[in-house]
């Protein structure tokens, strides 16, 4: 489903493309792409489902059925209660955050050109991580006026910061993917010792509570931490995909881009901000779940195949694959309920083993 | 072969004296750093000890308060700290060269990761608190670990490549690193323990510990050593190299072990150390050239260096505390690390 500009070069792929016809809206273009289509279709039912299966499964069990007619509406008091008031706020923070994160991850593996340039790899959330211990681990004193704003608010200035940071030392005359890789890591490095150290100096209380933000987690989230994920998602997703197109002509490397006629340095700036914007979100509100932006778009890249990670397809896998690990987070384990963000690590990583060992044999043919 | 006069190996073309000199004098320099960083390891602590003392310490104790503090202490930790650093900085050298990827560092193999989750079962499971206790279970964690990443990363049929090693190390790191959390998070006590290993420190090191790893570092320092020439070839591409005569696969096994050796047996001692194997290759580098026989025995000094005056720095800044090593090589490692991407363009492998 890629948006291609009228006037834009013909993609890697335009031999295979050229027989299918494109939905002309205005200046742009949709080549009508059935595997798309049908792995989104997939994606968004496995979504629906999960959601239900989700909401529906606790201590007090709601059948999916009945959970739909509570959404649509129907249902008695009490189920409207547990439904509305605790359980949906709870998934539908997973599902924002979950497509929030794939999509930056996205977009960032494509700038970079490099399926390991996630947004948590490159440092883009080191310094909500940075942020958030430190309010848990310090209190009051030195973070007062972030610990004042409440944890989320501190993690997002926190990420805010610190992407910023990478960013404005990355540049040099524009901004080169390789660069910004590289500065990310050394400000992830720096930033991650704060954070061990701050553990070291806490109490353990303190340290088991940061450490528990620090895998990511849904426990005790409502419609306060849904709006602000959700009006992000409103307005950057849009933006990404009108984006997008610019990312096939990077994919080529920056001269041959700039010589199709793509304004390099400013489309890029553009979307880093909106990859940025979705990741610190997404980690203010609940904490860094691993995984779930390098391996979301890689997953739909090989499901779609296509030759950079497709946008929207990202979206919605990564909101299946957080529902999925909050709802094996929450009731496998009996009482104990893990973070979301191990089980997102253990559900994605054997499956990126899996792609790993298809694609080398794909690759020799 | 000769007799034909037709292969004949013809003498390599001379080094330019510029570059010889520069390597000489960089070495050298190197060594009297190396020497200076090792002294005042020694010297500085929460006791600082006058330069004759050590001395005397040194050459003829006679078992007073700061000879005992020199022997039983300081030695023990300086030669942990030169041991690790010089194992992380040839680690990383060769798995940069290995790869071909300027970003890659020992981490890449899952060694910190895995040697994390064996040592947290080693405290929750067996209830393991002592640094020499560790040891085992870290070195354990990271051979499977690296093996693991290894055998992953190779079962495409195009065998090990460096973006399918890469991914594997990801995907193996991510897992054993949320295995390592879910233990953590069920036992408040691991976690007390867990945290104090996780920052890596060479303090508190005694001559047990470097009892226990010393032949597997000194093993992994001559097989990566040994490997220098055919690494060079390897640098030109997996084709050439073989046209000349290499095993590509033989050299990159013999890596991979060295690797493991190195780097697991330094966070087996040390707790996992970023930083040194990634920034290291690349300081060196810009010295001595891409040539592989210069290029890792001068990562290894260097390495060392780098991770005895971080730790001596680690004593000084906070007293009467102490700054753990792992810490402040991040914290300063990392700003010059920015710095040196910002300063020129990377060095290619």
């Amino acid at each position: 489903m890629a948006v291609l500009d009228k006037s834009s070069p013909p993609r890697p792929a335009a031999a295979r493309v050229a027989g299918r016809p494109a939905v002309r809206i205005g200046p742009f273009s949709v080549v009508w792409r059935p595997r798309t289509v049908l792995v989104l279709g997939i994606g968004l039912a496995v979504l629906v489902l999960a959601m239900a299966l989700n909401i529906g499964r606790g201590d007090f069990p709601i059948s999916v059925g009945e959970v739909l007619s509570v959404l649509a509406g129907g249902g008695d008091a009490g189920q409207r209660f547990i439904v509305m008031d605790l359980r949906l706020p709870r998934s539908l923070t997973g599902l924002l955050v979950g497509a929030a994160l794939a999509v930056a991850g996205a977009i960032t593996q494509s700038i970079a050109r490099n399926p390991l340039a996630s947004p948590d790899m490159i440092g883009f959330t080191a310094g909500a991580s940075a942020a958030a211990v430190a309010v848990i681990v310090l209190g009051g004193g030195a973070v007062e006026f972030l610990g004042a704003a409440g944890l989320p608010v501190a993690a997002l200035v926190g990420g805010l910061l610190s992407a910023f940071a990478i960013y404005g030392l990355a540049w040099r005359r524009g901004v080169h993917g390789f660069r910004l890789v590289l500065v990310g890591i050394g400000v992830n490095v720096t930033l991650t010792a704060v954070v061990h150290w701050l553990l070291v100096v806490a109490g353990i209380t303190e340290a088991a509570r940061a450490y528990v933000w620090l895998n990511g987690s849904l426990n005790g989230r409502g419609w306060d931490h849904v709006v602000p994920v959700a009006i992000a998602l409103a307005v950057l997703v849009p933006a990404a995909l009108l984006l997008a197109h610019v990312l096939g002509g990077l994919q080529f490397g920056d001269d041959t881009a700039r010589g199709l006629g793509i304004p390099v340095d400013r489309s890029r700036t553009a979307l880093l901000v909106v990859a940025v914007g979705l990741a610190s979100v997404a980690t203010a509100s609940a904490g860094p779940i691993a995984f779930v932006a390098l391996v979301a778009p890689q997953i739909s890249q090989r499901l779609v195949g296509s030759a950079r990670p497709p946008i929207a397809v990202s979206l919605v896998v990564g909101a299946a694959l957080t529902v999925v690990a909050d709802l094996i987070a929450r009731t496998a384990f009996g009482a104990t309920e893990l973070p979301v963000g191990i089980v997102t690590a253990v559900l994605g990583a054997p499956y990126l083993l899996f792609l790993i060992a298809r694609y080398g044999r794909e690759a020799r043919g | 072969m000769a007799e034909h006069g037709v292969l004949t190996p013809v003498a390599p073309p001379p080094v330019p004296g510029s570059l010889r000199r520069r390597r000489l004098l960089g070495l050298a320099l190197l060594v009297a750093v190396l020497v200076v960083c090792c002294l005042a390891s020694i010297a500085v602590g929460a006791k600082a000890i006058p330069l004759e003392g050590v001395w005397h310490a040194l050459v003829n104790p006679t078992g007073t308060e700061d000879d005992i503090v020199v022997r039983s202490l300081r030695i023990p930790r300086t030669v942990v700290g030169l041991l690790a650093g010089a194992a992380l900085g040839l680690a990383g050298a060769l798995i940069q060269g290995h790869t071909r990827n300027p970003l890659a560092d020992p981490g890449l193999l899952g060694i910190n990761n895995g040697a994390a989750l064996f040592v947290v079962t080693g405290i929750y499971a067996f209830g393991v608190t002592t640094l020499v206790g560790y040891v085992w279970f870290a070195f354990a964690g990271a051979l499977v670990a690296s093996v693991a990443v290894f055998v992953l990363g190779s079962v495409g049929r195009g065998g090990p490549t460096p973006v399918t090693l890469a991914l594997a190390g990801a995907a193996v790191s991510a897992l054993l690193a949320a295995l390592t959390s879910s233990v953590i998070l069920i036992d408040v006590q691991s976690l007390d323990a867990y945290r104090f290993w996780a920052v890596g420190s060479i303090a508190g090191r005694d001559t047990a510990v470097v009892g226990q790893v010393q032949w597997f570092l000194l093993a992994g320092l001559l097989i990566g050593l040994v490997g220098a020439p055919a690494l060079n070839a390897l640098a030109l591409g997996d084709d050439v190299a073989r046209s000349l005569g290499h095993s590509v696969l033989r050299t990159r096994v013999f890596g991979i072990v060295a690797i493991t050796l190195l780097a697991g047996s330094a966070t087996a001692a040390c707790g996992p150390i970023a930083f040194v194997g990634l920034v290291v290759p690349h300081v060196v580098r810009a010295v001595t050239g891409p040539d592989y026989r210069w290029l890792l025995p001068a990562s290894a000094l260097a390495g060392a260096t780098l991770l005895l005056a971080a730790d001596v720095i680690g004593r000084v800044v906070v007293r009467p505390g102490e700054l753990q090593v792992g810490i402040v090589l991040a914290l300063v490692g990392g700003p010059f690390f920015v710095w040196l991407v910002r300063r020129r363009k990377m060095v290619a492998v």
